[in-house]
């Protein structure tokens, strides 16, 4: 193209290396771009390391704000999972009371007591005599001159149904309604009332929970975010200067989300350990605790998986945090 | 090749800065850019490397009407020029070798090539044994020259350099400019905008000579471009 009033340049030769070199870039092949791509992506995730290694103090400032961020909602979500899976045990251990009508008799209970035995939720049924357990009940609990001054026996027969291990709540509920409705039966009671309350509690705190991780989260992305921030400043004259040399705005913003990355990784390290640390302090207490319960609970910590959780959390939360804080201030860096 | 046709820079308080610029450099050719400090030397640069746009006319550069150039491709443009800072604009905290490996970096070459252009462009500026060394162990000259070799080292077609000699005292400018000369031969098209009037008239190149942004030839200097 010869623009207009030019006169006609000259003939173009082949006069420099520099001409042949550029016409040699453009056509090297495609594996080999995408080697120089992922080298050149592998060079950043060390040069943004080294960086963040180059500034021990800070690094550890911001990594640790990230991990008190993860380790305070992962610590209380492990205590929390810990108290289900114990409750978990104790519904289990839920009991089915039947008290049967006075008038029945004890043959007729019995049978009654057999036809449960025979349903499938059922363990054991055991059948408490209204005659036992008033001797029971004079014995345990003082009132016997009391009693004795009753003419009859104010207590009913009671069937004490165990369930099943491993049959939920909801069957046993149905078997309570069920039982209940039958003429032989008074009364039905599930003694669960109080795991259900403790049930609707622990899941109001594991909404709490959440929403205290969504805070603290936001908290990370604006503490990855405002570190970014100031990293940016620092290295303003660099990013003119790169832009000046040619530098496009995905290169110059590469080594600042990968510094995100590394900040949310460390953290999340953090967080791993001191949930970890954390654990084995109140490991004892609660040993002691299950001990008084006679119950050999092991107190259950992250485990592998829960601290890659926590590692690919904090890995994403900075990444984010990084791309906000880039997104806003790359743009408003250029050359004068 | 640079290429201005009627190009005039007006900035937002008024003041313009350039009015109605023409003049053609071509291909392989080397020309100063003159004139007081506040001529424009400065703004006819910065439009030359997109820093800025033109009010009006056009600037083509290796055939390529900068207007056209937009968005992500200003920094694919930028690697066809090489720019020499008058403060050298260095990164402090890095080896000579990865300032002058940067653009090449950027430019996505391999490691291997890298390396080996490095060498190549710190041996032809003279500081090769160098290479480890951060830029404040070095004195200005040699920081210059860092800053050139960095310039130079993505084989640009055209070199452009913002008082490159302003900080060095004449011996040493007198060096640079001897490595831009050499450059040229090797056909890049250079145009230095520097106020030392006696290291021109030492030197056989053309120069544009900027007065309150207008133009005028400095015949006195050597034959006009082109």
């Amino acid at each position: 193209m010869t623009p207009r009033g030019a006169r006609p340049a000259p003939d173009r030769q082949p006069r420099s290396e520099a001409v042949s070199v550029q016409a040699r870039n453009h056509t090297i092949g495609l594996g080999n771009r995408l080697s120089a791509w992922l080298l050149g992506h592998l060079h950043t995730i060390v040069f943004s390391l080294g960086r963040l290694a180059r500034a021990p103090l800070a690094t550890l400032m911001t990594a640790g704000v990230i991990a008190i961020s993860l380790a305070l909602p992962a610590g209380l979500y492990v205590l929390l999972d810990n108290l289900r899976t114990v409750s978990g045990q104790w519904e289990q251990a839920a009991q089915v009371s039947l008290f049967l009508r006075q008038d029945l008799r004890l043959e007729q209970a019995q049978a009654f007591a057999d036809e449960i035995r025979s349903l499938p939720e059922v363990d054991a049924v055991t059948l408490i005599p209204a005659d036992q357990a008033l001797e029971e009940f004079r014995r345990t609990s003082g009132f016997g001159d009391a009693l004795n001054a009753l003419n009859e026996n104010p207590l009913p027969t009671v069937l004490s149904i165990q369930p099943r291990v491993g049959v939920g709540a909801a069957r046993i509920k149905l078997l309570v309604e069920t039982l209940g409705s039958r003429d032989a039966v008074e009364l039905a009671q599930l003694d669960m009332e109080w795991l259900e309350r403790l049930f609707a509690m622990m899941d109001i705190v594991l909404h709490a929970i959440a929403i205290i991780a969504v805070l603290l989260g936001l908290g990370v992305l604006l503490a990855v975010g405002n570190t970014i921030r100031l990293d940016i400043e620092n290295r303003r004259d660099e990013i003119v200067v790169s832009k000046l040399i040619g530098a496009t705005n995905a290169f110059i913003r590469r080594p600042f989300l990968y510094g995100g990355i590394w900040y949310g990784l460390l953290g999340g390290l953090v967080a791993w350990i001191v949930v970890s640390i954390g654990m084995g302090v109140i490991d004892d207490p609660v040993q002691q605790l299950t001990h008084l319960y006679q119950s050999g609970y092991q107190l259950r910590g992250l485990g592998f998986g829960g601290g890659m959780s926590l590692l690919l959390l904090g890995g994403a939360l900075g990444w984010c945090g990084a791309w906000l804080a880039v997104g806003r201030h790359l743009r408003a860096i250029e050359p004068t | 090749m640079i290429r201005f046709q009627s190009v005039t820079k007006r900035y937002p308080d008024n003041a313009e800065a350039l009015s109605s610029v023409s003049f053609r450099l071509g291909e392989g050719a080397m020309a100063f850019l003159t004139g007081h400090s506040g001529a424009g030397k400065s703004t006819l640069l910065k439009l030359i490397a997109l820093i800025e746009r033109p009010t009006q006319g056009e600037i083509e550069i290796d055939g390529l009407n900068l207007a056209g150039i937009r968005g992500r491709h200003i920094a694919h443009f930028r690697r066809r020029l090489g720019i020499v800072f008058q403060n050298h604009g260095l990164l402090m905290d890095r080896t000579v070798f990865d300032n002058v490996a940067l653009p090449l970096v950027i430019a996505g070459f391999r490691h291997q090539d890298i390396a080996k252009r490095v060498h190549a462009a710190l041996d032809m500026v003279g500081l090769l044994r160098h290479e480890k060394k951060l830029p404040v162990t070095l004195s200005a000259g040699e920081q210059q020259r860092v800053g050139i070799a960095r310039a130079v080292v993505n084989k640009p077609t055209v070199l452009l350099a913002d008082e490159p000699t302003g900080n060095l005292d004449p011996e040493l400018s007198r060096e640079v400019m001897h490595l831009f000369e050499q450059f040229n031969q090797v056909g890049v098209t250079i145009l230095v905008a520097t106020h030392d009037i006696d290291l021109i008239r030492s030197l056989d190149h053309p120069a544009l000579r900027l007065d309150h942004g207008k133009l005028s030839l400095d015949t006195e200097l050597g034959s006009a471009a082109e």
